[in-house]
């Protein structure tokens, strides 16, 4: 009975462990506990000091900018989410060759030894940003962060961002930059009017086809389908002369996260005449019937027709697979971003050397003709990403510096022989580039964005839930609509959601 | 956390005053990492604190909301609800823990119980590399057997003319506790083997001549001899299953919530967007507290057992 003593302290001794291990890994991260509002402001501090209150004092708090000695030298850290050779290569390239130099060339002139590392890694859009609120709440974190502009507002809100001008002084607003960046383009890495990064430009949404699979089936190219019945059609036709070929990819599902609800169901929704976003009203619209709409698309798709894979939505991993796969010919048609065009087809391992010959783009129609929403023929939908600076970071000024020459002309031009395409400056000349050009001239004027919202994240996931229980057979479009709804108002609270039925 | 059992009559060889001076670091160290986390948890559990947004910057008190809506029944047992995430949870751990580890490790351990050939070994060197490879290489290894083109399982499938299933989309809890039984069996295995080692030779010896079959054998001097053993195996390999997270880095935990286990429950509520820090530690509340139910089953069993012997 010895075993069996020894068997019982090791059973609780493990029992205990693994059972507050697994709770207790959440409460390192955590802020202290939450209190009512009069005593939150003396516990404040004590968590990290860079970490500012909800109610963040104006611009006259500002500290001082600490002055950097001249000798003692200085790395400002800039986490690309980029990868030499693989995901982001572009933006090594630019960040390493182009930048580094320049930046650290002007930064000698004044006398001040610094250097600019940049830090790599890929990981989904997901884990980064976890890991970005994780570094920032307890008090490190690269100086600058490649950071995509739709999170700027929950980052806000929970008080790890700071407004650039509060971090870095009067350097800010006196840049050149500027006056040359749209005042749209400057509010995509912004929150209630104040900045907090710069973004590299905006993008837009549209379809990519297989020039060489059209041509194989007869379709014609270029191919401007006016409907989704004309998508249905083309897709159908495909199956059935290359049954090898998945013939339309449209994202969903919950494990590819954000671009679901960017890449799959924005074009698809807009296209049935509603938005997930009332600006007028600041209100949720429910799931009414252009929601229902929406699904049906997918539900068609993946399980009336099965024109599509369904496995590249339920599976781990399905985008870069859908990806690769367009860029193997094995999907003829691919709803996604200009990314795919100018990053994805055009770096790295993912590059398909002659795209220029092998991919061509359509606008994404609407569900009928002047059936988008403001009675659009073509739907798009725009976000953006680009760089903030990190509140924690110890050298605000030589930061602001180095995103300041990032954004300079200099730079940008540089840029736009590695990548080209719409840079956020107007001084910046449009590349010689016939689908960015053409997407700059026919789609952007179309578009909108997502709503600056701390609680949109929460509304994607409800989104991506949707789509999934459609794809995967498990609801039907009214059912997860109703659902939706149901989220919506769980999410927001039912004053803030524009039901589909009193 | 459980001292060696002396006679009430020994007398303790260190003065009390020692013995409480030298249980202080380790006191400290369970405080630190064991009751204040878990003190932590179970306040935030009561608030609706998030990693961004507004409630992380000002996370208000919402009392048992979190737990309410785990027990919520409109769409308790719909995917997505805490009820589903048990029923996969029991199935599971039914089928990799029950049946899949300690099912197969005594099935292994009893068929090559007295063998002593260059096949037990291979047997023995195998489990144990699966069991204690690290989880990551394992994870990749199964996506390499699972894949539905080319995977290892799904060519010998088609060898067989058994066709060529899609493992992690149309059978993907069938896959996780596939999985999991592979990686674990190899510790009742262990275990059983051990205990099997204790059985007097001439017991099986005398049945046999006695007439009796295999399964009489197994039936009648083998499992009543073992069952303390059983018992202690099967306790530790539930609570190991239960609170397992190496599946997810084959599904995910989908397709669509098919292989969400608490583990993988509580990770997508709070570590995902929109990482809801308060209702994931609702969630790991309860869990805890299956944890310690189980426990105290396994200690009122063992106590009752003692007392017979």
């Amino acid at each position: 009975m010895i075993r069996l003593t020894a068997g019982l302290t090791l059973v609780s001794t493990v029992m205990i462990a693994l059972a507050v291990a697994g709770c207790g890994s959440i409460a390192p991260v955590a802020p202290p506990p939450p209190a009512p509002p009069q005593a939150a402001s003396p516990a404040a501090p004590t968590v990290a000091p860079a970490v500012p209150t909800a109610a963040a004092p104006a611009p006259t708090a500002a500290q001082p900018i600490p002055a950097t000695p001249a000798t003692e030298p200085v790395t400002i850290a800039i986490n690309c989410g980029c990868a030499q050779g693989g995901d982001g290569d572009n933006s090594y390239r630019w960040l390493t060759e182009v930048v580094a130099p320049l930046y650290e060339g002007k930064m000698r002139q004044q006398g001040k030894n610094v250097r600019l590392a940049v830090i790599q890694g890929i990981v989904d859009d997901e884990a980064l940003k976890q890991q970005y609120a994780l570094d920032i709440k307890s008090g490190r974190g690269a100086d600058i962060l490649a950071f995509d502009g739709f999170w700027t507002p929950e980052f806000v809100a929970a008080g790890l961002l700071k407004p650039l001008d509060e971090l870095a002084g009067p350097d800010v607003n006196a840049w050149e930059g500027w006056q040359h960046i749209p005042e749209p383009l400057q509010r995509v890495m912004g929150y209630r009017g104040r900045r907090y990064g710069l973004a590299e430009g905006t993008d837009a949404r549209v379809l990519w086809y297989r020039k060489d699979i059209f041509k194989e089936v007869g379709l014609p190219e270029p191919w401007q389908p006016k409907s989704w019945d004309d998508i249905f059609a083309a897709a159908r036709l495909i199956k059935g002369k290359r049954p090898d070929v998945t013939p339309l990819q449209v994202i969903g599902g919950t494990v590819n996260g954000e671009a679901t609800t960017m890449q799959g169901w924005y074009p698809l929704l807009l296209g049935a005449g509603a938005n997930v976003y009332d600006f007028e009203t600041n209100e949720y619209m429910g799931g009414g019937q252009a929601v229902v709409d929406a699904l049906t698309f997918y539900k068609r798709l993946y399980v009336d027709e099965q024109l599509g894979d369904a496995r590249l939505q339920l599976v781990k991993g399905g985008r870069e697979q859908s990806q690769r796969d367009f860029r193997d010919g094995k999907i003829a048609i691919y709803a996604e971003g200009d990314y795919l065009w100018r990053a994805v087809l055009a770096e790295g391992d993912t590059a398909l050397p002659n795209k220029t010959a092998l991919i061509g783009w359509a606008p994404m129609p609407a569900m009928a003709p002047a059936k988008g929403i403001r009675g659009q023929d073509w739907v798009t939908v725009s976000g953006g990403t680009g760089y903030v600076m990190n509140p924690n970071t110890a050298h605000p000024a030589e930061t602001w510096a180095a995103l300041a020459t990032m954004f300079s002309k200099e730079a940008l031009d540089a840029f736009q022989t590695i990548e080209p395409r719409l840079r956020v400056r107007d001084d910046v000349p449009v590349p010689n580039d016939p689908v960015m050009t053409g997407l700059a001239q026919k789609i952007l004027p179309l578009t909108t964005t997502r709503p600056a919202d701390p609680a949109y994240p929460a509304v994607s996931l409800a989104i991506q839930q949707a789509t999934e229980s459609v794809i995967a057979g498990d609801k039907t479009p009214q059912e997860a609509a109703a659902a939706y709804e149901k989220r919506l108002i769980e999410i927001v609270g039912a004053d803030r959601v524009e039901r589909s039925a009193p | 956390m459980t001292a060696p059992r002396t006679d009430e009559q020994a007398r303790p060889w260190l003065p009390w005053r020692t013995s409480a001076v030298m249980l202080v670091p380790s006191l400290l160290l369970i405080t630190m990492f064991l009751i204040l986390p878990f003190v932590w948890t179970m306040v935030i559990s009561l608030s609706n604190l998030q990693l961004l947004g507004d409630e992380a910057a000002a996370p208000q008190w919402v009392g048992l909301a979190n737990y309410a809506r785990l027990f919520n029944p409109d769409g308790w047992l719909s995917r997505g609800g805490f009820g589903w995430s048990l029923w996969v949870t029991f199935q599971f751990v039914i089928g990799s823990a029950i049946i899949g580890q300690a099912g197969l490790g005594l099935a292994l351990a009893w068929a090559l119980h007295g063998w002593r050939s260059p096949l037990r070994e291979l047997v023995f060197s195998l489990a144990i590399l699966a069991w204690i490879l690290p989880d990551t290489v394992v994870a990749f290894a199964w996506f390499a057997v699972l894949n539905p083109g080319q995977g290892a399982l799904n060519t010998a499938l088609a060898w067989l003319g058994l066709g060529r299933p899609d493992w992690q989309l149309d059978y993907a809890l069938l896959s996780v506790i596939l999985f999991n039984t592979w990686r674990g069996a190899a510790f009742s295995m262990l275990l059983f083997s051990a205990a099997l080692a204790t059985i007097p030779p001439s017991y099986l010896e005398a049945s046999t001549v006695a007439g009796a079959s295999a399964w009489q054998r197994f039936r009648d001097i083998i499992l009543p001899l073992l069952r303390a053993y059983i018992i202690t195996d099967l306790l530790l390999v539930t609570l190991w299953t239960l609170n397992t997270f190496t599946p997810y880095l084959l599904t995910g935990g989908g397709p669509v919530e098919r292989t969400e286990l608490l583990s993988i429950y509580i990770y997508l509520t709070a570590f995902v967007p929109p990482f809801r820090f308060g209702q994931g530690a609702a969630i790991s509340m309860v869990v805890l507290a299956f944890n310690l139910a189980l426990g105290l089953c396994f200690l009122g069993y063992t106590r009752r057992n003692r007392v017979q012997v």
